[in-house]
């Protein structure tokens, strides 16, 4: 049994048919957990009072943004290497979920900098990489949206998600390389440090878990979607063929 | 590959349009900013540079959406696909092309709208060694999004959708560089900067290039 075999359209179905009640259940718990905890069970920063809170989505929903992509990227490379369709779609799906991740992470990031920096947007290294990447996922979207051959689509699409990873991946370590700017370096990181105290740290990786499963959930939904609007086509194709 | 580079040329020159098009339309921007700024030489000399590296940047996108569209449209870009020389050389050919009707004579005629714009002296060597370095790489990218969007049949505004995200690493080196040329700092590392993003977008957006129109071509 190798891994390939979810390749086929129906495994797949199948196996997402099975799985998406306990990814979303956990999915559901889990930010139930990490948000109820966060925002209501810790106490408030000595400097930043309760802002400090906006970190549970914040954070997560930045991972998320830039993880997002990669899963595109490796959907991508897939699709030009092996010619699986699923693989294709799953990318597909995921891009408009990896824009909301990142429209959350630039207004929750406003909206935390607006009392504590006094502004609210700042051209600072950190946030215009992640704005860019906002736009990259504007134009992927834009340009599925515009091609009508759906392989043909694929494989652009594709292309140019290999060539914009460069870009997630300057946004994803946008937070290591640059020291200027207003943004602050990595507070959650595995290496030891400058870290967030332990009565944040949980809750929010509670709360990462969280939003990892509801971006799977959110995926394998928009997936199944993909694959069955495919089939429809491919039906009323057939009985226009008939008729 | 010299023959398909001299074809371009010679169309580009003789059919006129795009080419005296990106020129113009970087005069205009030159022409409009003080306009709508007020003529105040101290505001110009301020903004200069970034007005500068912003028209380049858009009168190299002005030109872009024809690079592939005509020879598509008439047939000889399948042509291209059978002949010999591989699509990757194509696309490089195409960009070196369209760099030499489009971003070398913005590159000649920056100096004068820096007068225009009132930029400081000491800005002028900076300003043609970072577009010189800097514009390479916006007809590479260029060529890329061109590739991507060649068979849409509105491909114009998505082309720049896509394009101007990808512009934004050269026109932030390439204004920074100018910038601290007017402040009579050193600007080196910003043109060591763009001279990276030009040469690996060289290395690598060929093949992407090559790539996308294969698949727009099946």
């Amino acid at each position: 049994m190798s891994i390939w075999e979810y390749a086929n359209p129906k495994k797949f179905m199948q196996t997402s048919a099975w799985a998406l009640p306990w990814v979303s259940g956990l999915a559901i718990v889990l930010l139930v957990v990490g948000l109820v905890w966060g925002f209501f069970l810790t106490p408030d920063d000595y400097k930043q009072g309760s802002t400090v809170k906006i970190i549970y989505l914040h954070v997560p929903s930045a991972i998320m943004a830039t993880s997002a992509w990669f899963m595109m990227l490796a959907g991508s490379l897939i699709w030009l290497i092996r010619r699986h369709h699923v693989s294709a779609l799953a990318a597909k799906a995921a891009a408009p979920v990896g824009l909301t991740f990142t429209v959350i992470g630039l207004v929750t990031g406003a909206i935390w900098g607006q009392p504590m920096w006094g502004t609210w947007w700042a051209w600072d290294p950190r946030l215009t990489s992640f704005l860019i990447l906002g736009l990259f996922y504007l134009g992927y979207i834009a340009l599925w949206a515009a091609i009508e051959d759906p392989d043909t689509g694929a494989d652009l699409t594709s292309v140019l998600c290999i060539v914009g990873s460069v870009f997630a991946f300057l946004s994803r370590y946008a937070v290591l390389f640059w020291n200027q700017g207003l943004h602050q370096g990595a507070s959650v990181s595995v290496a030891t440090g400058d870290q967030v105290s332990n009565i944040y740290g949980a809750p929010l990786a509670v709360c990462v878990a969280g939003f990892v499963l509801l971006f799977v959930t959110l995926v394998l939904v928009r997936t199944r979607t993909e694959i069955r609007s495919r089939r429809i086509k491919a039906l009323m194709a057939r009985e226009r063929a008939l008729a | 590959m010299k023959a398909l580079l001299l074809r371009d040329l010679r169309l580009a020159l003789r059919a006129g349009g795009g080419f005296g098009l990106g020129l113009a339309f970087f005069l205009m921007v030159a022409v409009l900013v003080p306009l709508g700024v007020g003529p105040e030489a101290a505001l110009l000399s301020k903004i200069a540079p970034g007005i500068l590296w912003v028209g380049a940047l858009l009168a190299c996108l002005l030109s872009l959406d024809r690079m592939f569209a005509l020879d598509f449209e008439d047939g000889s870009l399948d042509l291209m696909a059978v002949s010999p020389l591989p699509l990757e050389g194509v696309a490089a050919m195409k960009s070196l092309a369209h760099w030499l009707v489009t971003g070398l004579p913005l590159v000649v005629i920056s100096p004068v709208l820096g007068v225009l714009l009132s930029l400081s002296p000491q800005a002028y060597p900076w300003l043609v060694a970072s577009l010189l370095l800097g514009s390479p790489a916006l007809s590479l990218i260029g060529c890329f999004g061109a590739a991507l969007t060649v068979g849409l049949k509105r491909g114009g505004l998505i082309l720049s959708l896509l394009v101007l995200p990808m512009y934004v690493p050269t026109l932030i080196f390439g204004a920074e560089a100018v910038r601290r040329g007017a402040a009579g700092a050193d600007a080196v590392v910003p043109l060591l900067f763009l001279a990276a993003i030009s040469l690996g977008s060289a290395a690598i957006l060929p093949f992407a290039c090559g790539a996308a129109i294969r698949a727009n071509l099946k």
